[in-house]
Parts: C-alpha cells; sequence; structure tokens
C-alpha cells in the first residue's frame, strides 16, 4: 500500500520521533508513506469562521497533491490531522469556499474535497487491522500499563473528524492491545492538556497538563502515550516519574524495528 | 440600529453560527475545562451576542483563555458551537490595527529546547493578525 503523507513542520524538527518511528513502523507493516512534494505549514490551528480563507489554501494543496495521485493522505501529528480534515470537510460543503479556493489555486480540475484523509492511528485500524499489527509484532509488551492521551484534536468536533466516540474513544486502548501492552482508561484522557496557552500563560498549561498525569497515575498507568506534539511537550513538562512518549515509538519497538538504521 | 448592535451581528454573521438557537442549558459553560479562567463564560458569550451585545465581550479576557478544544462545541445539544462566536469575537478584536495579543518580542522568553513548532505556530495564528 502506498498512501500520500503530510509531516507537517514540527514533526521535522521537535518531533522527528513521531516522524521517523511512524515511517520505519509503516514499513514493517507494508505501508510506504510517500511525503508530499513541497507541503506548506498547515497553520496548526483550524479558524472556524466562516470568512477565512487564506489560512486553508496550504491544506488544499496538500490535499489536491494526494488527489492527483489518487492516494489516501495520511497525517500523524493531531494539529494537521484536525486541521486537513476539516478544511477537506470545507471543501466537500462550503459552496463560497469551494469557489474561492479552487479560483485563486487553480488546479489543473478544481478539487471538491475528494481525497480520504486518515490519521496514522486510523489506517492501523481501518486499512491494516489491528489483528494484523497483533501478528507482526516480534516483541509485545507485555504486562505494559499505558494510558492514552487523546487530548481534543483527533475527537472533537466528531460530526467532522469522525474519528471514534468523542466520549469514550477506544482506537488507542486497541492500539495498546495490539503491542501487547495493557490499556489504562482514566477520567481525563480526553481532557484539553492546556494548550497553545502555554505560549501565553504557561502556569494554565501546566496546571490542566497536571491534571491529565495525576489522573493516569491514579489509575496505575505506567506510561503515557499520544499523538501530538504539543500534549506530549505539555505532559512532559510537568512529570519525572512517568515516561511520555508518541505512540509511533512504542509502534516501532514492539515491530523490532525501533533501532533500524534509516 | 445601533453601532454596538451592528457590530454583534457581523461577528455572528462571520461566525459561522447562530446564538439564537440556544435554549440556554448551560451545557457549554459546565463543559469547559478554562471556566474558572473566564470572567465572562461561553454562555454568556452565546446569550450577549443572541441579543446584539459585545462590547463587554470585546473587553473579556474569555477571548484569550478558550483553548478552542471544542468541548462546547461537541457537548452542545442544539448545535450553537460556542468556540465559533468566542473566536470570532477574538479575531474582530486581534485583527484590529496594533491589537495583537501575542507580539513576537515575547517569544524568546518563552523558547527552551523542547517547544514544539506548533505551539508558536498556532499562538500567532490565535492571538495576532
Amino acid at each position: 500500500m502506498i498512501y500520500s503523507y503530510f509531516p507537517g513542520c514540527t514533526l521535522k524538527a521537535k518531533a522527528q520521533d513521531l516522524d521517523t518511528y511512524g515511517r520505519k513502523a509503516a514499513e514493517a507493516l507494508g505501508v510506504t508513506l510517500e511525503e508530499i512534494p513541497e507541503w506548506q505549514c498547515c497553520g496548526a490551528v483550524y479558524q472556524q469562521a466562516t470568512d477565512e480563507i487564506a489560512t486553508k489554501l496550504s491544506s488544499v494543496r496538500a490535499l489536491n497533491a494526494a488527489k492527483e495521485k489518487g492516494q489516501p493522505l495520511v497525517t500523524i501529528c493531531s494539529a494537521c490531522h484536525h486541521v486537513i480534515k476539516r478544511v477537506n470537510e470545507d471543501m466537500k460543503e462550503n459552496e463560497d469556499m469551494i469557489l474561492r479556493a479552487n479560483n485563486y489555486l487553480k488546479f489543473d480540475e478544481p478539487y471538491h474535497g475528494e481525497t480520504e484523509v486518515i490519521h496514522y492511528l486510523e489506517m492501523l485500524r481501518d486499512k491494516i487491522g489491528f489483528d494484523k499489527i497483533k501478528e507482526a509484532v516480534v516483541n509485545p509488551l507485555k504486562g505494559k500499563k499505558i494510558a492514552a492521551y487523546y487530548g481534543c484534536l483527533l475527537l472533537r468536533p466528531s460530526k467532522v473528524m469522525q474519528f471514534d466516540d468523542p466520549e469514550n474513544p477506544t482506537i488507542i486502548e486497541d492500539f495498546i492491545k495490539a503491542i501487547g501492552a495493557e490499556p489504562v482508561v482514566y477520567p481525563f484522557r480526553n481532557e484539553c492538556c492546556g494548550g497553545y496557552q502555554t505560549i501565553t500563560d504557561k502556569d494554565q498549561s501546566d496546571r490542566f497538563a497536571n491534571k491529565v498525569i495525576d489522573s493516569a497515575k491514579m489509575k496505575g498507568a505506567e506510561m503515557i502515550i499520544t499523538a501530538c506534539p504539543l500534549c506530549l511537550y505539555n505532559l512532559k513538562q510537568n512529570t519525572r516519574d512517568i515516561p511520555v512518549v508518541y505512540f509511533t515509538e512504542l509502534l516501532a519497538e514492539a515491530l523490532g524495528v525501533k533501532e533500524q538504521e534509516g | 440600529m445601533n453601532n454596538e448592535k451592528a457590530l454583534a451581528e457581523e461577528v455572528v454573521s462571520f461566525s459561522g453560527t447562530n446564538p439564537r438557537n440556544c435554549m440556554k442549558c448551560g451545557k457549554c459553560s459546565a463543559t469547559c475545562p478554562t471556566f474558572e479562567e473566564m470572567d465572562l463564560h461561553p454562555h454568556e458569550f452565546v446569550s450577549y451576542l443572541a441579543s446584539g451585545r459585545i462590547e463587554k465581550l470585546l473587553q473579556s479576557k474569555t477571548i484569550y483563555k478558550c483553548l478552542s478544544c471544542f468541548a462546547c462545541v461537541e457537548r452542545c445539544p442544539r448545535g450553537v458551537e460556542p468556540s465559533r462566536l468566542i473566536e470570532a469575537v477574538r479575531d474582530s478584536v486581534v485583527g484590529q490595527k496594533g491589537a495583537d495579543y501575542l507580539s513576537p518580542d515575547r517569544i524568546p522568553e518563552r523558547l527552551d529546547p523542547d517547544l514544539p513548532q506548533q505551539a508558536i505556530t498556532a499562538a500567532f495564528r490565535k492571538y495576532k493578525k
């Protein structure tokens, strides 16, 4: 299977582990992630105002690049996924945006939301299948109690994201089971980590992150995993005694490709 | 129509949602993780804008406290999506000349070796035009 891939700016810089292990694990599972040439930053925030178009054009370019190759578009970063998925929905439904974006971008053919946008976790669940992943695991993380941290951007608004049940998600817990570990379900797994308040009011994001960490530890978690670089940062800044890692790192470890070169 | 009412209508029109669909259940504020940090709360944004009032909202620190976590959007039984209204008010403030909430001068003090690019990009997109 070959999919188009949008890594995003953070995965090229501070979150290289999320990207590197994601690619290695995909290869081990028979999936090639083809990075979109000359992709541009998604902007990290989906602007909700209906008259906001300029900030969404980079996503439309990425979506159209995948369309031209006839491939689904895979994302890993929660923020990129949120932005690109919602912009794609706009390009299906918002007539004003469809007209203006296409008039400006002048693709060979107008873009109308044709590309299927899937998060890496959805690729594991829906395209490969957690049962197949279980079979491919050579180094099961037996007995390890792992807490999935979803945060906001993958789940909400569920009407558009269609990622999982927004109040009681199971996709990351199912992933944890597939790699042989034991999922820990805790109350704050889909609450916000404080997000970009880390720039304007770090005390607030620290307080929020602590609630998440305490909640996970209270349920016996030995490790927290996430798909979002900003969640990872906010959680890591506030804990020394429990590791916080990207889900792709654990996947690569379970598949025995973590230490592989390249 | 007075100026305040006209501005409120304009902000509502580009928010993409209709505050008059609200049935005042208060679920948005009840579910908001930032409730305690706010001076005016999500249900008040909905209520003020539904009745054409915006002046107090423009002065409110809430517009810089909303996390865009979409908890209120997800749980609103009437599809009002209060975070859209809070964002529309914020946009109408920071969109004015010299009204940026976040200045690039403040970034160096925040930089540390692990801070993801995403945090800076997102904050600028929210707080600066």
